[in-house]
């Protein structure tokens, strides 16, 4: 018994990769089978059709999912809107998020950066729901907002359910995704560059557009895999903040789904998603933000 | 070895056949012929208000089925869920008539023995065996309520109180205006036009030729940036106008009454050109795993004191005229409000939902099909 134990230890030590093999088999199994089976599952359904009157799924291959997607511009529009928004978002947080991470990087003190860090994080801890509920309460036309405008002498904004009131909130929920990678590719960049830039006479600005920016680039670019996916793949923000033109895809494809019952075309809708974000997720590599995951 | 198999999947498929129709089989046409003991449980889709405690709880005291609903907000919806899960995972749909077809013809319901539910003989005439719920002699589903869907306006913000479904189409309320995210939605459109531009012909709002379509298609098209938003639920609406977002708009009694309750300044009407309504039709899961509480809640849903319950919660007319005088017991003057035991002409009036087919009904097969309502509505949206 003893030594069929060893001889096994000793096998896994001879052969390090059986031991790799044993470790990852489960979860690489698992992703195989759950996510890229449920990936073709997916691409394959999108060249099938269902009947117009019963909504049952008919095997027929074609492209026509496809054909309606390319030629109706109200298709067309929401892809655009979709990342249009998940671009502008991805952006907002950039510019929020990168003065908040190097403060509390480079300036804050140890008790004050732990304040920080439960701030963006206590957010996240209560329901995604609820904080989209409370922006609708911030922004309604009798909302909080306006009350402040109304009582600094300002007139009232109609925020409420329009696009506007999207881009709003899915910056705000979206923040803390941004500021921790941020954070952490800025608390990473030793202290003796900035000043060896210094004792070479850079001025504070030329510092931090050469040393400070280009070091912090791929905290900002891994965040923004994070906000730019998260927005590209929402529908309940625009369901809930939106107003009469705020759909995205996903509000399409939860529609075809769940209303309408055609998964094919909901599958050929939800793969534009996918490969914008493959594009995405090219240029990210190449601009390393795996590096500063 | 293998003929022990066989027989057991004999035997198994035997019991099968057996527990299946425990309902009690009855003499033929696959009906049962009495209602057998409950199963314990009952999963319903519903449409919201349509399964309240005040009805639901004495229901399961009486019969010891626990009633799980699932609400939905469109008949699209109603259809989606009733087919998720292979069928079986919902025993009843509240469906409308332009639900109530598509789930005939899909299969996804069975035909129910109205001879087992003594109140659906009192009904009114035109909701025994309406078309939307009774194809071929055979009855899919009890009918259950019906009414029209109606013009709300906030009192203090739309004056003079509107007359006219115009009121939705009105540039003045600009960013006010909310009206139901369903491509049935046309069909208002098209009754509307069909009083305001008569030269379109329009004789039915769900039958369509292209050039009919168009014009509905386009009237929503000018519609489309006075909206505030496309409700999907009535919590949605009901939202919008109490914060004052939304001042006039589509909606149904029931949002009209919860608003009300809230001491909200609404008032709801049916305008000049009349209205579209529903008619709706409790119908059983071809695949229902709780055929015997299904019955009993068909049977309990009809009885009149629970019929003018939901008819004044709702605010909705019963099928069963029994109800009127309970109603006004209820609710004093609610038979009334609600049209209780209404004249057939006032039946008449109403267009009630059903599902849009090519074929128009006069013979000619060029009416616009369901599909083409659904993509024309979510490219209105875009």
């Amino acid at each position: 018994m003893r030594a069929a134990r060893l001889r096994t230890s000793g096998f896994f030590w001879r052969h390090r990769w059986a031991k790799a093999l044993l470790l990852l088999a489960p979860p690489l199994l698992a992703f195989a089978l759950v996510y890229l089976a449920a990936l073709v599952a997916l691409f394959v359904s999108s060249f099938w059709t269902v009947d117009p009157f019963t909504t049952e799924l008919k095997h027929i291959w074609n492209i026509d999912n496809y054909r309606t997607l390319w030629q109706s511009s109200a298709y067309r529009s929401i892809a655009l809107r979709t990342i249009g928004i998940a671009a502008a978002v991805t952006l907002t947080d950039a510019v929020l998020a990168f003065p908040f991470g190097y403060f509390m990087a480079r300036i804050a003190s140890g008790r004050s950066r732990t304040f920080l860090f439960i701030a963006v994080l206590l957010p996240l801890w209560s329901s995604y729901l609820i904080r989209v509920y409370i922006w609708r309460l911030i922004l309604n036309q009798d909302g909080v907002l306006n009350w402040f405008l109304g009582s600094v002498g300002l007139p009232p904004v109609h925020l409420a359910y329009t696009n506007w009131a999207v881009w709003i909130v899915f910056s705000y929920v979206w923040l803390p995704f941004m500021i921790l990678p941020v954070f952490g590719a800025l608390e990473r960049i030793p202290h003796s560059y900035i000043e060896a830039s210094r004792d070479l006479g850079a001025s504070g600005w030329s510092t931090f557009r050469r040393v400070v920016l280009p070091l912090a680039l791929p905290g900002v670019v891994a965040g923004s895999i994070f906000t730019f996916a998260l927005t590209l793949g929402d529908y309940v923000t625009p369901l809930l903040a939106g107003g009469a033109g705020s759909q995205f895809i996903g509000n399409v494809v939860y529609e075809s789904v769940g209303i309408s019952n055609n998964v094919p075309f909901a599958a050929a809708f939800a793969a534009v998603p996918l490969a914008v974000m493959a594009v995405y997720l090219t240029i990210a590599r190449r601009l390393g933000a795996f590096e500063a995951l | 070895m293998i003929r022990i198999k066989r027989a057991h999947v004999l035997i198994a498929a035997l019991a099968a056949a057996l527990c299946v129709p425990a309902a009690g089989v009855g003499a033929g046409n696959g009906l049962p012929s009495k209602i057998g003991k409950g199963e314990g449980q009952l999963n319903l889709v519903a449409w919201v208000g349509y399964a309240q405690p005040q009805w639901v709880k004495p229901f399961t005291k009486a019969t010891g089925c626990a009633v799980h609903s699932k609400y939905a907000g469109s008949s699209d919806e109603m259809v989606t869920l009733m087919r998720s899960g292979g069928g079986s995972q919902y025993d009843m749909v509240s469906a409308s008539g332009d639900a109530s077809l598509r789930l005939i013809y899909g299969g996804d319901v069975q035909p129910v023995n109205v001879k087992l539910i003594p109140d659906w003989k009192r009904f009114i005439p035109q909701l025994k065996s309406p078309s939307h719920n009774t194809v071929k002699g055979q009855h899919y589903g009890v009918s259950l309520q019906w009414g029209p869907n109606t013009l709300l306006y906030n009192t203090k913000k739309v004056k003079p109180a509107p007359k006219s479904w115009s009121a939705i189409y009105d540039s003045k309320y600009k960013g006010k205006i909310t009206v139901p995210d369903n491509p049935i939605q046309i069909a208002d459109a098209a009754l509307y036009l069909s009083k305001s531009q008569p030269s379109l012909g329009i004789k039915d709002p769900y039958e369509l030729n292209q050039k009919q379509f168009d014009a509905a298609v386009a009237l929503l098209k000018k519609q489309r940036p006075l909206i505030k938003k496309y409700w999907a639920t009535a919590a949605d609406q009901i939202d919008l106008f109490k914060n004052g977002e939304a001042v006039v708009g589509a909606t149904w009694p029931y949002q009209t009454n919860t608003l009300r309750a809230a001491k909200v300044p609404v008032k709801d009407l049916i305008p000049r050109e009349g209205a579209t309504g529903w008619a709706d039709t409790w119908m059983l899961s071809a695949k229902a795993k709780h055929p015997n509480c299904a019955y009993m809640w068909l049977k309990w849903i009809s009885t009149p004191k629970v019929q003018a319950q939901q008819a004044i919660y709702f605010g909705e007319t019963p099928a069963n005229p029994l109800a009127c005088p309970i109603m006004d017991q209820l609710a004093k003057g609610s038979a009334a409000q609600y049209h209780c035991g209404a004249s057939a002409a006032y039946f008449r009036s109403i267009k009630f939902w059903k599902t849009p087919v090519a074929d128009c009904g006069n013979g000619s097969k060029d009416c616009m099909d369901y599909t083409k309502w659904q993509q024309a509505w979510t490219q209105l949206k875009g």
